[in-house]
């Protein structure tokens, strides 16, 4: 018999079919996804990179709703031109607690893994407002109502305590103060600053939108555009150590 | 029909189940309606309300409108086949297909003039560029895959469809998925995954209409009278099954709770990124390229009259190209922090699945070996040729892209864009044009299509804005790409970042100028579709016997 009716099989029986075709389907999705979760040099090791406060958190998921992703990357190459108009090239640590990742796949607008500390919250709220007026050729669309919007301070612990059973550490701690800690971060001068600073170190306490009367959709956004690439400290990052 | 003694009218085990299922959804939903976080979860909470209870009362009310015994799989011997759905899912797939189309000319002519986004959050680029992907691919496709994918295994296999309520609740199911999808995102309702950004309910929901839709494919292929399984239902088979791997797979999400349209994926980073481009690419080679070469395998023999070039030749490139595909998602991830042995797996597999991807094409166009003359007639057959040769043209480019060397220039640039829309609108909307246009006369017992002028129109139009959008992206993709990385002769980067924005500016009003032309084109086939449907010459009876006369000499 030969090859060509043996075939046969496949065509006269639709479970057999059914069967190929699921073997034949999972081999590639196997060996590219399994090993990345117990390769350790998946994720480089490195100092810095902590879980979202809950106002960047709430920032991050208002960065998603509007679909930023679409033009924005956040996923700068090892490639000479990306690494001088940019800053350091990505590393996967960056992202371990990105839930989405926001790599993207298009450059309309630059990237923005490391526009944190790039400009000063003036700049992004006139920017979110209207993008022509600070940068006159820009095509983004207008973001007016982000500072309008009050932000819904009311469920992020439930956002944390989701991702802490998915393996994100957030303490208890943290997610019992996570409503106080969204007010603390978003004003300037909080006397509990310095308390939030120590669950997250690093995070910058101010208020980014602009009004102190109100926290606003703006506040977070801003907050965790702001973030955005700065936790590692790169004059201590190793790069031999984590050659893969 | 007669009533006998012996058949006593009574509710079938799927019509009470589901009846009750469905009375259980809208009561449900009434509740996390009340008590949902946002207005915007609330109004979607009220949809499933409104959708279950009127399913709910449809079934009933058909129950009492129906005789006593339910459709016979056989008339006089012949299959008995159930159209209905097919007939649903091919018009769904001329409005979503108008409709998609014309969103994507809205959102190119916001790249080209930022004035269009109406400083409006549900007009803005972010929110309508998911709903102008999710239109094209899973509302126009999907429908035109459910429809023809239904149709055709009827036909090849000579069986009614599995079940009576179940195919309805397939296409009904799913157009309801896309109408929750949609308003999800306009409302701001996403998972941020490009082309899985529907929540976590909506999953669930397309979920079960997904396995309900394997189950009568399936069951209808078990039915067959034919001993062999055609070819194109190994591609839809393929198609459905990787289809729900991969959707269960990309959606893995806890959500926050479930009064929340929120959730999380299970996947983080790194590991997210690589599940999404496993599932990103094989959206494309399964829903776009496995269910699409199912409808050339049908569409093409049967509209040229040919058998297939080769058996041999479908039975190789079937395998290969299931096999290889699933491997080439890492490049899209090419020099980023994925591993390296990822992405390289990812490039040495995107390049082999070339040849398989060619395999296809030969065997479509060989197919027309000795009819080659009927292009110069046959405008439906020519539109389902162009998309075969659109099919071999993006398969070579794909693999060119997915070299890392050129990707570093092409990648994060609307070469990429162009690049998909040479696939999207050459290859998939040209074969599912030519489908319909198949279709429609066939499912309404027309003698012909209402005008063949217009489907040579619709071709050239189209053919014209395609392509001005794919070569104005090609240069607006490469300019990009030299631009980020010119230097001057100093050592400094030669452009700003905003330098090349407006230098991108002719280009996107050429690009929409191609979209435009692709609108008109898809809106004089609705206006065909509708003239065959309510105008077009009935089949006349004594050709219909004729026909039959013929075929069995």
């Amino acid at each position: 018999m030969s090859v060509w009716a043996r075939h046969k099989i496949f065509e006269t029986n639709s479970i057999i079919l059914v069967i190929g075709v699921l073997i034949v389907i999972a081999i590639g999705g196997l060996v590219e996804i399994v090993p990345l979760f117990y390769l350790k040099s998946t994720i480089e090791k490195v100092e810095g990179v902590r879980p979202y406060t809950p106002l960047e958190l709430a920032g991050r998921n208002i960065y998603v709703r509007e679909g930023c992703y679409n033009c924005h990357s956040q996923m700068i190459r090892p490639l000479r031109d990306e690494v001088e108009r940019y800053g350091h090239y990505s590393l996967a640590a960056e992202s371990m607690y990105d839930r989405p990742f926001q790599w993207g796949s298009k450059r309309t607008g630059p990237d923005l893994a490391r526009v944190g500390n790039k400009y000063s919250d003036e700049w992004h709220r006139d920017h979110l407002i209207n993008p022509r007026a600070v940068v006159p050729g820009s095509i983004m669309p207008s973001y007016p109502w982000l500072a309008q919007n009050d932000l819904d301070a009311d469920h992020v612990a439930e956002d944390m305590k989701v991702q802490a059973a998915l393996g994100v550490p957030y303490t208890p701690e943290m997610i019992a103060k996570a409503g106080n800690d969204i007010r603390t971060q978003a004003t300037t001068d909080a006397p509990s600053g310095d308390d939030l600073v120590k669950r997250y170190p690093g995070a910058q306490v101010r208020n980014f939108g602009g009004n102190p009367q109100k926290i606003t959709e703006a506040d977070a956004l801003i907050a965790y555009l702001q973030m955005l690439g700065t936790q590692v400290d790169f004059k201590l990052y190793d790069n031999k150590a984590n050659v893969r | 029909m007669a009533l006998t003694a012996t058949t006593s009218k009574g509710m079938t085990f799927g019509e009470a189940g589901s009846a009750l299922a469905f009375a259980a959804l809208s009561f449900l939903s009434i509740i996390i309606a009340a008590k949902a976080y946002t207005p915007e979860y609330a109004f979607h909470a009220y949809l499933f309300a409104a959708a279950a209870g009127a399913a709910a009362f449809k079934i009933i009310d058909c129950y009492y409108d129906r005789p006593a015994e339910l459709p016979p799989l056989t008339i006089n011997g012949k299959p008995n086949y159930n159209m209905g759905p097919v007939k649903f899912g091919t018009l769904a797939s001329v409005f979503w297909g108008v409709a998609g189309f014309a969103i994507g000319l809205l959102i190119a002519l916001q790249l080209a003039f930022p004035a269009l986004n109406f400083d409006t959050s549900w007009l803005s680029f972010g929110r309508m560029r998911p709903l102008h992907t999710s239109a094209v691919i899973f509302a126009f496709g999907g429908n035109i895959l459910i429809a023809s994918s239904f149709y055709v295994v009827q036909r090849t296999c000579r069986a009614r469809l599995v079940g009576d309520i179940a195919p309805w609740f397939v296409v009904l199911g799913y157009n309801f998925f896309i109408v929750i999808a949609g308003t999800g995102y306009l409302l701001g309702i996403t998972q941020g995954k490009e082309y899985a950004e529907p929540e976590w309910y909506a999953d669930l929901w397309l979920t079960v209409v997904w396995v309900t839709y394997f189950l009568v494919f399936l069951g209808t292929i078990m039915r067959r009278k034919e001993p062999h399984i055609y070819v194109a239902n190994w591609f839809y088979l393929a198609f459905i099954l990787t289809i729900a791997v991969l959707h269960l797979g990309n959606n893995a999400t806890i959500p926050v709770s479930l009064f929340s349209p929120k959730s999380y994926i299970v996947w983080s980073g790194v590991q997210d990124a690589m599940v999404q481009w496993w599932y990103g690419h094989n959206a494309v080679g399964f829903f776009l390229t496995a269910g699409f070469l199912a409808i050339m395998y049908y569409f093409i023999p049967k509209r040229a009259e040919r058998p297939v070039y080769s058996y041999r030749l479908s039975i190789i490139h079937f395998w290969a190209l299931i096999f290889l595909y699933i491997w080439a998602g890492p490049h899209h991830l090419h020099y980023t922090a994925l591993p390296d042995w990822a992405q390289t797996l990812g490039m040495v597999f995107s390049i082999m699945l070339w040849m398989p991807s060619w395999g296809g094409m030969i065997n479509g166009l060989m197919t027309l070996s000795g009819a080659w003359d009927k292009l110069r007639t046959d405008p439906v057959l020519r539109l389902m040729v162009v998309s075969v040769a659109f099919y071999g043209m993006s398969t070579f480019e794909g693999p060119m892209m997915s070299v890392k060397e050129v990707n570093s220039l092409s990648h994060y640039t609307d070469w990429t864009i162009g690049h998909v829309h040479s696939g999207a609108l050459g290859w998939v909307a040209y074969v599912s044009f030519g489908a319909i246009y198949c279709l429609v006369p066939w499912l309404w017992n027309k003698e012909r299509l209402y005008s063949m002028k217009a489907v040579s129109w619709h071709f050239w139009i189209s053919t014209l804005g395609i392509v001005l959008y794919i070569s104005s992206m090609w240069v607006a993709g490469i300019l990009q790409g030299l631009m980020w990385r010119a230097y001057t002769s100093l050592g400094f980067l030669e452009y700003s970042f905003i330098e090349v924005v407006e230098a991108m500016q002719p280009f996107y009003v050429i690009r929409a100028l191609g979209g435009a032309l692709f609108v008109a084109g898809s809106l004089i086939m609705a206006w065909n579709v509708w003239k065959t449907i309510t105008a077009g010459e009935e089949v006349a009876e004594a050709n219909a016997t004729q026909s039959i006369l013929i075929a069995a000499e």
